[in-house]
């Protein structure tokens, strides 16, 4: 074979390997709006969107915070207030009119809910991967957001089985900013919390990259898209625990100890198929679309894998095990509680943000400690 | 070693999750919901990390 048919085979097979990718996605699509619903093969849909989103645009959560702390860069932070206030537009109104048929992410402030959060924040900057950061990252092939994820799931299955007794420890009502009176709020607050950052952020990283504009465009739309289809926001952590927990009762553990587990909305949701399961649909969708866009690059899945001390793979296990249990008492991560617990008016958002910021301050000074990258 | 490795070991944990899923409980399309939520005058049940028990 010439040397001229060995580069024109290349772009054709890379052709086929990416309309191999298209074509999964859309046959996954459709087996499941065929076999299991309509519904759940737009949820399915919706995830692909996260994934690819955030994957695509290599956009996330916990790198933002991450950045501001570091390096004082505030733009991938209003990159994602942005997102939220663009949600908060159409949900809180939403919201007040199609009462029963949308729910937001609405839930109560507590202590609990306030060191979940607080450890939520360190874990995910020790990780490097917060609720969805660590889906995309395990879908790419990341090892470590593939180890972690696990642990992830079977710590929010262990949160939920205690959060009623967390909970008593004490906790205000669901406060919830309504109607246009709270839209005004919500928008205000984030525009001052945005202008906070700013004025803090170094001159020159202020300025929102086209990337990070868009991908707070396409998160909004497919926030606002997760909340007309399923009738509730974006989230993530409690269908992690939903797989640990159905794992848990096929080895034959008893759930009837746990009010959140013996609850009968949980003993429905457990004998029920995952694909069911609106968070567990966006989850698979995240894993599913960023592995897509690292397989649709060149070179995304040749990357070496990176050499890490044995005390940083402990250090992700535990971290795993953290982000799911704290993000159970926090009622929710990054996503269920800031992402939509903002846009849909829950003031529990707001603390969540504040905590789990305060908590990222502490995750990053460990990071380098565990052998995570190297100390500074 | 490369990602390629981890992204496979990732895909197979994912199918190995669904096999056990649909052989334990198996979907009943014809229980499906209305498509699209909003609009459909059924109330939201769905599972949610910030709910609590139901």
């Amino acid at each position: 074979m010439s040397s001229a048919g060995v580069v024109s085979a290349r772009p054709s097979s890379q052709g086929l390997r990416r309309a191999g990718l298209v074509a999964g996605a859309l046959a996954a699509v459709a087996l499941v709006a065929l076999f299991v619903g309509a519904r759940y093969g737009l949820m399915l849909a919706i995830g692909l969107g996260f994934g690819i989103t955030l994957e695509g645009l290599r956009f996330g959560f916990a790198g933002p915070w991450r950045a501001m702390i570091l390096r004082r860069e505030p733009a991938g932070v209003l990159a994602q207030l942005l997102a939220i206030a663009l949600v908060s537009v159409v949900a809180i109104p939403l919201l007040g009119t199609h009462p029963g048929e949308l729910s937001g992410a609405q839930a109560p402030i507590g202590w609990a809910m306030i060191g979940g959060a607080f450890v939520f924040g360190a874990a995910m900057q020790v990780v490097l991967g917060c609720g969805s950061g660590t889906l995309v990252n395990a879908g790419s092939g990341n090892p470590v957001g593939l180890l972690a994820l696990p642990f992830f799931a079977i710590g929010s299955f262990a949160g939920a089985y205690g959060l009623v007794w967390w909970t008593s420890l004490g906790a205000l009502p669901v406060l919830t900013l309504r109607g246009s009176f709270g839209l005004g709020v919500t928008l205000a607050a984030l525009a001052l919390v945005a202008g906070l950052f700013w004025a803090l952020g170094k001159p020159g990283t202020r300025r929102l990259q086209t990337r990070y504009v868009v991908a707070a465009l396409l998160l909004a739309a497919l926030g606002i898209g997760n909340l007309l289809v399923a009738g509730q926001p974006w989230g993530v952590v409690y269908g992690l625990g939903l797989w640990a927990a159905k794992g848990a009762t096929a080895m034959g553990a008893d759930l009837s100890g746990s009010a959140f587990w013996s609850a009968p909305g949980s003993v429905e949701r457990l004998q029920s198929s995952l694909l069911t399961d609106y968070t567990s649909l966006t989850d698979l969708g995240l894993i599913a679309g960023a592995f897509g866009v690292a397989a649709w690059r060149k070179g995304g899945l040749s990357q070496p894998l990176p050499r890490y001390p044995a005390r940083a793979w402990i250090a992700t296990i535990i971290a795993g095990l953290l982000l799911g249990y704290s993000s159970r008492l926090a009622f929710g991560c990054n996503v269920g509680a800031f992402f939509s617990g903002i846009s849909t008016g829950s003031l529990h958002g707001w603390v969540w943000f504040a905590a789990a910021f305060a908590g990222a301050f502490v995750g990053i000074r460990i990071r380098p400690l565990v052998g995570l990258e190297a100390r500074t | 070693m490369t990602r390629r490795f981890t992204a496979t070991l990732m895909g197979l944990g994912l199918a190995a999750l669904l096999a056990f899923d649909l052989t334990t409980t198996p979907p009943n399309p014809y229980k499906a919901p209305a498509a699209v939520a909003f609009g459909s005058g059924q109330a939201s049940a769905g599972g949610f990390c910030g709910a609590l028990p139901n």
